[in-house]
């Protein structure tokens, strides 16, 4: 019991940035902008946060930093995509780039630690909550130690994760900005005609997708650790793009999604080299690390229902002359 | 509609206009960590070409980047984004790393070389090949399954190095090193006469490769029937099934091209370096093939200097890491994201004034 509660409290752990970004990413390609830049905006949201919070010593300010400097690259890539209607991988690719390439130089020249960034204090980071009452009921049998190892004990910015799941639903279905956002991700030509501007709903939605990711990244650099490392993203970026795939671009099955992801990551963490309970066997922790991507792909291929990205995506709308 | 610009300002000056803007935000990146961009230039450019040596390294590098570059460019021809040239150019070094493991013993350089190459595109092909073959019957995205292989390569890789492949534990994940059959003969015949020193760099008779293989494929885009067709679907694929091209095969054929060519980078480093197979050859050389494929307008005449400039770039950047410790290595791939950027994504940015400056006026009946 312990030990699952643990594997599973780990789950959440891994599946929080993995989330951020995949809402991130629902938001932009629901609007028609096709974004393989979550890595990067991630990375970069991830030292900015990181930096800002060892320089000024407050997280509120690193979360600030974290999120306005995402939120710049994803207007270079709405820039780049909806502007001048380049092409939106090309640009994500770059993105990807500058990001990684930027982080890396300017944390090496700022602290002068291979592209680390100062260790943070307790206080300078987020660190978990105890819900109330989580000690009290810890002792009741199963139901207490579910609420006080695995849902009390998370930072701020898991608990915005979860919330945010509900939240992008109602945003997305429920108001006229979500339905304008998801109307020009499927025909922005009657969007157009109806009078209302393509390019800034596109514009927002890639803001909407630049703050999240922005948030996924400030969860990594000060949250679940205590500063930023050079490439300390490592993919995840694409993993919740996969996972924003398997979840067929809807927000409570990209939480679903994200948390079996996340699983097989807490699996792969926890059981690296030994074997695996019930089944017994040992599996290469490379299998592991590479299940959510061949999953994905079986996904893509149609062998697990259709994936149906917007009609849209990837295509820059312009107007008929 | 934007008039059609003239064809040494399409290909010509655009490019250059667009690394120059890419070029330029470097420098001011340069002076906000405090150095000098003049200085930094100077080193650099003398870093990738001061010498002999340091030719031999740009060349090397640039070696890499033509077979990457030239692997996205036929992918782009068909309209396609090839995005996993890293993971075709990763197995690819695998099929290299089996012809050298089983043959270096028994087979001549001359022998091996030729089998690693068949080695190296087989391989290359085959991990292009399912992308390709799901993208053509079943529709999923090329550019999302390419990337997925990317990872699924990597892990792949690190799972034969740590296992089967592995000399021992000791020397962590990495083949034995090849013996006398599997080493490729360097290129000081050949520029040794030119009174250039190439000293220990690795350049070796994959550039000569490289070449050949580029014109190879000027002739498969440019000069056959399936070149013809590839272009056909990449500008118009309506067009292409109306005219009765098979569009599954040819996607599947260029794909296999595409990955062919990225899996042949392999031989560079793993034959004509290391000399054994181990974690990160490729260094994201299948990523670099795309800021060439586009700076060099996907054409062979264009690939080769723009994997010259990034080789430079690789080579010049090392240096100038060591003289000015502020500048790491990771400049050149903010560099590469910013010519991707500017190359790529913002290649229209500039066409409107380019067009007012250098356009013939439209008559009336033309503009359409």
């Amino acid at each position: 019991m312990d030990t699952l509660i643990q594997l599973l409290d780990l789950t959440v752990r891994s599946a929080v940035p993995l989330l951020l970004a995949c809402l991130a990413g629902l938001y932009s390609e629901r609007s028609g902008i096709v974004d393989i830049g979550l890595e990067g905006k991630m990375l970069g949201g991830a030292f900015a946060a990181g930096a800002a919070a060892a320089v000024t010593g407050s997280m509120w300010l690193g979360v600030g930093a974290g999120v306005m400097v995402s939120v710049s690259l994803a207007l270079i890539h709405g820039f780049a995509s909806i502007t001048n209607r380049g092409n939106q991988i090309v640009s994500g690719v770059a993105i990807n780039f500058i990001a990684a390439g930027l982080s890396a130089l300017l944390g090496n020249s700022w602290f002068n630690q291979g592209g680390r960034t100062p260790q943070l204090t307790a206080e300078q980071r987020f660190t978990p909550i105890d819900l109330p009452l989580a000690d009290t009921l810890s002792s009741i049998p199963v139901l207490g130690p579910i609420y006080a190892e695995l849902i009390s004990g998370h930072n701020l910015i898991a608990y915005v994760a979860f919330i945010m799941v509900p939240v992008t639903w109602w945003v997305l279905f429920r108001t006229r900005f979500g339905l304008r956002l998801r109307a020009v991700g499927e025909n922005p030509a009657a969007v157009d005609t109806a009078g209302i501007s393509v390019a800034w709903a596109r514009y927002r939605a890639v803001i909407c997708c630049g703050i999240l990711c922005g948030l996924a990244g400030t969860y990594l650099s000060i949250g679940l650790s205590a500063g930023f490392v050079k490439d300390m993203t490592a993919g995840r970026g694409f993993i919740a793009l996969a996972a924003l795939i398997f979840a067929k671009w809807r927000p409570v099955a990209a939480m679903w999604a994200c948390l079996l992801f996340g699983f097989l990551s807490a699996v792969e963490i926890r059981y690296q080299g030994a074997p695996l309970p019930i089944i017994d066997v040992v599996l290469p922790v490379q299998l592991m690390q590479a299940l959510p991507y061949i999953l994905t792909v079986i996904l893509l291929a149609g062998f697990i229902g259709k994936a149906i990205p917007p009609k849209a995506g990837g295509v820059p709308y312009s107007k008929e002359r | 509609m934007i008039n059609p610009l003239p064809r040494w300002v399409d290909y010509g000056l655009m490019p250059l206009i667009n690394v120059a803007v890419a070029f330029l935000i470097s420098g001011l990146v340069v002076m906000f960590v405090g150095e000098n961009p003049f200085q930094a230039a100077y080193l650099l450019v003398k870093g990738a070409f001061g010498n002999g040596y340091n030719l031999g390294y740009t060349l090397f590098y640039a070696t890499t980047f033509i077979f990457t570059g030239l692997a996205v460019a036929v992918a782009f021809h068909g309209g396609l984004f090839n995005i996993g040239g890293e993971g075709q150019a990763y197995i690819g070094g695998l099929g290299v790393g089996l012809v050298c493991l089983s043959m270096d013993s028994i087979l001549p350089w001359w022998l091996t070389f030729p089998l690693a190459v068949i080695g190296a595109a087989l391989f290359g092909a085959a991990w292009a090949f399912i992308p390709a073959i799901l993208q053509a019957k079943r529709g999923s995205h090329i550019v999302i399954t390419t990337i997925m292989f990317n990872f699924i390569a990597s892990a792949v890789m690190v799972y034969v190095l740590t296992g089967p492949l592995q000399k021992s534990a000791s020397l962590g994940p990495r083949s034995r090193d090849f013996a006398e059959g599997g080493q490729i003969p360097k290129l000081d015949w050949l520029f040794g006469p030119l009174g250039l020193d190439m000293g220990s760099s690795p350049l070796n008779i994959v550039f000569l490769l490289a070449l050949v293989v580029s014109f190879l494929v000027w002739v498969l885009i440019w000069r056959t029937k399936f070149g013809f067709e590839l272009r056909t679907m990449g500008t118009s694929p309506r067009a292409a099934a109306y005219a009765g091209m098979p569009q599954a095969r040819i996607i599947i054929i260029t794909m296999m091209i595409s990955g062919a060519l990225a899996g042949m980078m392999a031989l560079n480093p793993v034959m004509g370096d290391q000399a054994r197979l181990q974690l990160e050859f490729p260094e994201g050389a299948g990523f670099v093939g795309i800021a060439v494929a586009l700076m060099g307008r996907s054409h062979p005449a264009g690939i080769i200097p723009a994997a010259i400039l990034f080789g430079a770039l690789y080579q010049g950047g090392a240096e100038l890491a060591f003289d000015m410790p502020n500048i790491t290595r990771d400049m050149i791939v903010m560099i590469q994201g910013l010519v991707i950027l500017f190359a790529g994504a913002l290649e229209n940015m500039f066409r409107p004034a380019l067009s007012r400056l250098f356009a013939p006026p439209l008559t009336q009946g033309e503009a359409t």
